[in-house]
C-alpha cells in the first residue's frame, strides 16, 4: 500500500517563503506610504516599474535555467527585492534607470549565483551600487518634500517624467541635495553644523520629511520583530554601531560631526537596519554572528558617511559585510548541547 | 518542586491528543496469528528456541540471545509455532526480518507463574528477574533494561527520572497507561529505587495531561514512596527526549559522548515501570504493551493494550477501519520522529507506542520539490541541540560529510523541529538521516577494506619472506655443492674431514631454514 516513503516529521509546515515575504511587504507599507505622502507619488511609480521589470527578468531567467517559473514568481522574493531596490532610487527616475538597476539586481545579484538562497551579496544593493557608480547624475538628483518646496509632482507628471515625456529642466527648482549630502558638503567647506542646519531642508531631528519616513520604517521594523520575521540581533547591533560611532565623534566636536540622532534618522539607516541588513540569504546566521555583522555594518555606514566619498554608506557597508559572512559564521558557531 | 530549567529551542505543536482519549484504554482481542520479530530491542540478535510445530504457552521464552545487551522474546499467548522466516517488520527501510509465527489457539493458556520472594530479593536478583522478562525501555529506544540498570548501579545514581512526558503529538499511550495503572507505575518506580538507591526521584509529566498527573498523585499518597516528587513540566516539544528532560529537571547537559548515568542520572519510561511491576509481582514477561492508534484516517482513534506480534491490520479493524481505505499511510511512532511502514501486515513490537494512520494524499512534506534554503535560521532557533541546521544542510547537500561532522551532524537527535519550521519546507532531517547512514556505511566499508588491505599486505610479506628463505637455501646449497666439489678433489686426501664438513654444511642449511 504505502508507495511513498517519506521520512518524518509528518506535520504540516508552519512557515512558507511566501508568508515571510508578505510580512516584509506589509512592514514596508507604512514607510512607503509616508514617503509617497511627503515626496509625491514618484516613489510608487518606481516601485511599480521595478516590480514589473523584476518579474519579467525573474521569469525569463527561470525559464532559461529550466526552473519552475510560477513556483518562484509566487514566492514574492522578486517583489521584495524590487521594492527595496526601488526605495533606494531618487523619487523621480527615468524608466531605463529602473530597468538597468533591476536587471543587475535580478541577474548579477541573484541568478548568476544560482538564484534565491545562493547569492552572497544583497541583490537590491548590487543593483543600486551599479547605478550609483554608473549614473551619478541621475542617482543624485533628489527632490524636496512638499513641505519645503511647496509642491510635488502629481501622479501624471511623475509618470511623464519617468518615461521621458517631459524636459527634466522644468522641475530643476524642486530638486536639491539630500540633507546628508548638504552636511557632507558643508563640513567639507568648513561650515559649522549649526550653520548648515539653518537650511530649510532640515527638520526637527534630521532632514525634513526624511525623519518621518525613518519613523515609519521603524514601525515596519517593529512589525517584523513582532511577527518574528526577523530577530533583534542585526537591527539592534547595526543601530548601536551607528549611534556609538556618532556619539563618540559628536562629543569630540559638535560643530564638525553631526549628532547621533541626525545620523540615525537620515538616509537609509533605519530601513537598512530592519529591511536590508536583515536579508537572511546574505546575512550572518548565528546569533553572535548577527551581532558582529550588524555592528560591522553600523560602523561602516558611519565611516563611509563621514570619511568616504558618498553621502550615505548603507549599500557599501552591507556589501562589505556580506563578504565577511562566511568568516563570521564560521567563528561564531554556538556551543552545541553537551560540548564543553 | 525542583526549579525547572529550559532547553534551547523546541516548538509548540498542535497536540491532537484528545482524539485518542475519547474512549478509555481497551484490551485488544487476539488475532489469528502473531508475528514476533527475533529482535525487538537495541543490541544483539536473538536466536529462536522453538521449532515449527511446537506448542507454546503464554510466557514461554521463544527466542533469546547470549550477549549482555539482549532481551528475550516470549510467547504472548498459547498456540502452535507455524513458521519461522522472513516477514515484513517495522523498520524505516521497509525490510523484512526473521519472525516467529504463532498460530493462536484462542485458549490463552499461560505457563505456571513462579512468583519470586520479593522481600528477600536483592538488587542483583531483581535485575535478573527483569532481564528474564525481556524488558526493554518502552519509551521508544528499546534498550534492554537490565544491562542499563547494572551500568547505572555501577556508576551510582543521584536522581531517578521517571519519564511520563510523552511530548509528541497524537501519542497518548503513556497518558492512558498512567490513568489506568498509576499504582503499578509507582510500584515499578519503587523497585527501580530498590535497585539503584537514588538520592531522589522525579516523575515528570507534561502539564497537558492533568488527569494522568491527578491519578499518579492520588496513587502516590498510598504508595509509601519516599524522596519522590511528581513534577508537571511545560508542554513544549521535545521535552520528552532524555537529554532535554534532564536539562529541564536539572539544568545539566549530558556531556558529549557520555550517557545519562555518567552524570548520576537514570531515566526510565512509565511504561517500563509497569512492565517491571508485572514481571516481578506476577512473573509476567513483556508480552503486551499499550498502543495508541490515531491520525486523520482512522475511524475510532484510541488506546489498546495489545499482545506483541499482533498485525497492525487487526488493530485497524478494532479501531473501526480506515476512513479512506484507498491509500492509507501508516507511521510507527509520532508524526515528528516516527517512520513510515511498508503496510498494515507489520506486527506490533516492543517499540510500538503509536500507530499514526494518515492518507497518502495529505502527507505534508511529500517528496519532490522544495524551495532552496534562504538561511533564515528559523531552524537554528528551534534546535534543542543548539546545532546550525542550515549549515549542516549546506554541507550535507554538497556531500562534504567531513564538514557536516565538524558541524556536529551526529549530535542531531532527529527531533524534526527544523523541518517543521523551515519556510522553504526542506525535509532537513531526511537529509541528515541520509548523510548519517552514508557516513556509517562508508565507515563500515572502510573497516572492511582496511581489514582486507591488512590481510593482503601480510600475505605479500609472507610470500616475500618465503621467497627470500628459498633463495637463501638455494644459495647455501649451491655453496655447499661447490665446496663439496672443491672438497672432493681435496677429500681424497682426507675423507673424514670431508664427511665432517658435509655434515656441518647440512646443519647450517637446516639452521638457516629454521630461522
Amino acid at each position: 500500500m504505502s508507495s511513498v516513503f517519506v521520512s518524518s516529521p509528518y506535520v504540516a509546515p508552519v512557515n512558507s517563503l511566501q508568508r515571510l515575504m508578505i510580512q516584509v511587504i506589509i512592514a514596508l507599507l507604512p514607510g512607503t506610504l509616508t514617503y509617497a505622502w511627503l515626496f509625491g507619488p514618484g516613489v510608487l511609480i518606481n516601485i511599480a516599474l521595478a516590480c514589473v521589470f523584476a518579474l519579467m527578468f525573474e521569469a525569463a531567467v527561470l525559464k532559461l535555467r529550466d526552473k519552475p517559473v510560477m513556483v518562484h514568481l509566487t514566492d514574492l522574493s522578486a517583489i521584495v527585492a524590487a521594492w527595496l531596490f526601488a526605495l533606494c532610487l531618487p523619487m523621480h527616475s527615468p524608466w531605463w534607470l529602473v530597468l538597468v538597476g533591476i536587471g543587475f539586481t535580478m541577474i548579477a545579484g541573484k541568478h548568476v549565483y544560482g538564484g534565491l538562497g545562493f547569492n552572497p551579496f544583497n541583490p537590491a544593493m548590487v543593483g543600486y551600487v551599479v547605478l550609483l557608480i554608473s549614473f551619478p547624475r541621475e542617482m543624485t538628483t533628489w527632490y524636496l518634500p512638499a513641505s519645503v518646496s511647496g509642491a510635488t509632482l502629481s501622479f501624471s507628471e511623475a509618470l511623464a517624467y519617468s518615461f521621458g515625456g517631459v524636459d527634466i529642466q522644468q522641475w530643476d527648482a524642486l530638486s536639491s541635495a539630500t540633507p546628508l549630502d548638504q552636511v557632507k558638503t558643508g563640513i567639507g567647506q568648513q561650515i559649522a553644523i549649526s550653520d548648515i542646519r539653518l537650511s530649510p531642508v532640515f527638520g526637527q531631528f534630521a532632514g525634513k520629511g526624511w525623519e518621518w519616513i525613518s519613523f515609519a520604517w521603524l514601525i515596519g521594523g517593529l512589525w517584523l520583530l513582532l511577527t518574528r520575521t526577523i530577530r533583534w540581533h542585526i537591527p539592534v547591533a547595526l543601530l548601536l554601531g551607528v549611534v556609538s560611532m556618532a556619539t563618540v565623534f559628536y562629543l569630540l566636536d559638535m560643530e564638525s560631526y553631526a549628532s547621533p540622532l541626525f545620523h540615525l534618522l537620515s538616509g537609509a539607516v533605519i530601513i537598512g537596519a530592519f529591511f536590508i541588513a536583515t536579508d537572511p540569504v546574505t546575512a550572518a546566521t548565528t546569533d553572535r554572528g548577527r551581532l558582529v555583522y550588524g555592528l560591522m555594518i553600523g560602523c561602516l555606514i558611519y565611516v563611509i558617511r563621514v570619511w568616504g566619498g558618498y553621502p550615505d554608506g548603507v549599500a557599501f557597508a552591507v556589501l562589505l559585510a556580506n563578504m565577511c559572512v562566511p568568516f563570521i559564521d564560521y567563528y561564531t558557531q554556538p556551543r552545541v548541547y553537551g560540548e564543553k | 518542586m525542583p526549579k525547572l530549567h529550559h532547553f534551547p529551542g523546541g516548538i509548540k505543536l498542535a497536540g491532537h491528543k484528545s482524539e485518542s482519549l475519547v474512549q478509555g484504554l481497551q484490551q485488544a482481542s487476539l488475532p489469528r496469528q502473531l508475528f514476533l520479530p527475533l529482535k525487538q530491542h537495541i543490541g544483539e540478535y536473538n536466536k529462536p528456541l522453538v521449532d515449527v510445530g511446537e506448542r507454546v504457552l503464554q510466557g514461554h521464552v521463544i527466542a533469546a540471545g547470549s550477549s549482555l545487551i539482549c532481551a528475550a522474546v516470549h510467547a504472548p499467548t498459547s498456540g502452535v509455532i507455524s513458521a519461522i522466516g522472513n516477514f515484513p517488520v517495522a523498520h524505516p527501510s521497509g525490510q523484512s526480518d526473521t519472525c516467529i509465527v504463532i498460530d493462536v489457539d484462542g485458549k490463552d493458556e499461560a505457563a505456571v507463574p513462579v512468583l519470586p520472594d520479593l522481600q528477600q530479593a536483592d538488587a542483583q536478583r531483581l535485575s535478573e528477574l527483569i532481564c528474564r522478562a525481556g524488558i526493554v525501555g518502552l519509551g521508544g529506544a528499546v534498550f534492554p533494561t537490565s544491562p542499563k540498570l547494572s551500568r547505572g548501579k555501577a556508576q551510582g545514581i543521584d536522581m531517578l527520572i521517571i519519564n511520563g512526558v510523552e511530548c509528541e503529538p497524537y501519542i497518548t499511550c503513556d497518558d492512558s497507561l498512567m490513568r489506568n495503572y498509576a499504582a503499578e507505575v509507582l510500584r515499578g518506580t519503587g523497585y527501580l529505587q530498590r535497585i539503584l538507591r537514588p538520592q531522589g526521584t522525579v516523575i515528570a509529566i507534561e502539564d497537558n495531561k492533568p488527569e494522568a498527573i491527578a491519578k499518579i498523585t492520588a496513587a502516590f499518597a498510598q504508595s509509601g514512596l519516599t524522596d519522590t516528587e511528581i513534577v508537571a513540566i511545560p508542554t513544549i516539544y521535545p521535552s520528552g527526549g532524555e537529554k532535554q528532560l534532564i536539562q529541564i529537571l536539572t539544568g545539566k547537559e549530558v556531556p558529549h559522548g557520555q550517557l545519562a548515568f555518567d552524570i548520576g542520572l537514570f531515566c526510565q519510561n512509565v511504561g517500563t515501570c509497569v512492565a517491571i511491576t508485572r514481571a516481578l509481582e506476577q512473573d509476567q514477561p513483556l508480552i503486551s504493551r499499550v498502543v495508541t492508534i490515531s491520525g486523520d484516517n482512522i475511524r475510532q482513534p484510541g488506546n489498546w493494550e495489545v499482545r506483541l506480534g499482533t498485525p497492525i491490520r487487526h488493530l485497524i479493524e478494532l479501531a473501526g477501519g480506515y476512513l479512506h481505505s484507498d491509500s492509507p499511510h501508516l507511521v510507527m511512532g509520532g508524526p515528528m520522529m516516527g517512520f513510515s511502514l511498508s503496510g498494515d501486515q507489520v506486527p506490533i513490537v516492543k517499540a510500538s507506542n503509536n500507530i499514526l494512520v494518515m492518507r497518502e494524499q495529505t502527507i505534508p512534506h511529500s517528496p519532490g520539490y522544495h524551495d532552496e534554503c534562504i538561511r533564515c535560521s528559523k531552524c537554528t532557533e528551534v534546535c534543542p541541540a543548539s546545532l546550525l541546521p542550515q549549515q549542516l544542510y549546506w554541507h550535507v547537500r554538497a556531500r562534504a560529510y567531513d564538514r557536516a561532522e565538524e558541524f556536529h551532524l551526529f549530535d542531531c537527535i532527529e527531533c524534526g523541529c527544523c523541518s517543521a519550521v523551515c519556510p522553504s519546507t526542506i525535509p532537513l532531517v531526511q537529509y541528515y538521516r541520509a548523510a548519517k547512514s552514508d557516513i556509517r556505511a562508508a565507515q563500515t566499508a572502510q573497516v572492511k577494506s582496511d581489514h582486507a588491505r591488512i590481510r593482503f599486505e601480510s600475505r605479500e610479506r609472507r610470500l616475500l619472506l618465503k621467497k627470500q628463505q628459498e633463495d637463501e637455501r638455494r644459495r647455501l646449497k649451491r655453496e655447499a655443492l661447490q665446496k663439496k666439489k672443491a672438497g672432493s678433489t681435496a677429500s681424497s686426501a682426507d675423507p673424514v674431514q670431508a664427511a665432517l664438513e658435509r655434515v656441518k654444511a647440512r646443519k647450517q642449511i637446516a639452521q638457516e631454514e629454521s630461522t
